[in-house]
């Protein structure tokens, strides 16, 4: 993928991101002060097609955009060649999105 | 500060040497070109540098003085070492040649790999007719004036982190051919700024615009590659 191209999707998915984590740090504000348990959250999240595609978005997003970032850290800080760096963050965005997706499963999935 | 002796150090050798040191008398006017000329003249006939024209037209006397790429021949003592001690070295981010002189073949290298004037007319056409208030010819005005003295090269910490990075003064040259109305093909000179080490890897920390002894920023010009990489995409498909 060209550096135009990845530069695109960097800022893209940073757009998408920047409402999300503003909700999602309301929502731990909310949950840390309101004293809710796991056994609530859980009860609020279980079943709910909303909470998972917010997350599931969330967690595509993060996935797409840390590697372009990291990729850039990786070239200017360590001697790794520019191929094996592509091929690494590849590996890591997947790593991302499968545990992300998984937890988000988990949060999301059983229950109600 | 015009009485007494600057304390003087000054870069020996190449990517490996050490510091000379020499006592240069104060003098009330004295740029810092005048006092590496008199190092050379009176103590060190073999110290080599670079310059030409002493008076900021020909960007061949850059050195880093005290830490800062700058101009020597425009640089006044006075204004950066009021306490008297000057350390002299070479630009950053090039090979060391010998004591003030470094290679500057990569630089020069990444300049062309930018790609050249090229236009589209012949002699037999009438001059291109330019209006000097159009939005693009405003922006090649405001950077057109590099002299390529690497100076912006030198203060970039992205050039000292990522050799492939084409750097500010390459990337402003780019963005001039690519607003110049008279370029034959200003797509090709785009995808050649968007090449792996292109305007994409600049951080935008902007210490190129901060240190240009010309007042231009590169910055400026390379946000605009940028932007003008969005809409290509977005218009065109490909780059």
């Amino acid at each position: 993928m060209s550096e135009a191209r990845l530069f695109f999707l960097q800022r893209l998915t940073a757009l998408v991101m920047a409402p999300l984590v503003l909700v999602h740090l309301v929502l731990i504000v909310y949950a840390v002060q309101g004293g809710l348990t796991a056994a609530e959250i859980l009860g609020r999240t279980q079943g709910s097609v909303l909470w998972g595609l917010f997350y599931g978005t969330f967690v595509l997003m993060a996935a797409i955009h840390a590697p372009i970032g990291l990729r850039n850290v990786l070239r200017e800080w360590t001697g790794i060649g520019r191929r094996p760096i592509d091929w690494l963050m590849v590996a890591f965005g997947l790593v991302l999105l499968g545990l992300g997706w998984r937890a988000v499963a988990a949060v999301v999935g059983g229950g109600a | 500060m015009a009485e007494g002796t600057l304390e003087v150090r000054i870069w020996r050798g190449g990517d490996e040497g050490a510091f000379g040191a020499y006592a240069v008398p104060a003098r009330e006017n004295q740029t810092v070109l005048d006092v590496v000329t008199e190092v050379q003249r009176r103590f060190e006939p073999s110290l080599a540098y670079r310059f030409s024209c002493r008076v900021g037209v020909c960007g061949s006397c850059a050195m880093t003085i005290n830490g800062t790429p700058r101009w020597t021949c425009r640089t006044h003592v006075k204004r950066v070492a009021p306490e008297g001690r000057l350390t002299i070295e070479p630009l950053r981010n090039m090979k060391r040649v010998k004591d003030l002189a470094c290679d500057m073949d990569g630089f020069l290298e990444k300049w062309a790999s930018v790609g050249t004037f090229e236009g589209s007319a012949t002699r037999a056409d009438p001059p291109a007719a330019i209006d000097p208030a159009s939005p693009a010819r405003r922006e090649v005005d405001a950077a057109i004036q590099c002299i390529n003295c690497a100076v912006c090269y030198a203060a970039c910490d992205v050039v000292a982190w990522d050799p492939h990075y084409l750097g500010p003064a390459a990337l402003n040259r780019a963005w001039t051919l690519y607003n110049d109305a008279r370029v034959a093909d200003r797509r090709a000179v785009l995808e050649s700024a968007l090449q792996p080490g292109g305007c994409h890897t600049c951080h935008s920390h902007g210490a190129c615009t901060e240190h240009c002894p010309v007042g231009l920023s590169p910055t400026a010009g390379i946000a605009g590659l940028k932007r003008a990489s969005l809409l290509a995409m977005l218009k065109g498909g490909r780059p």
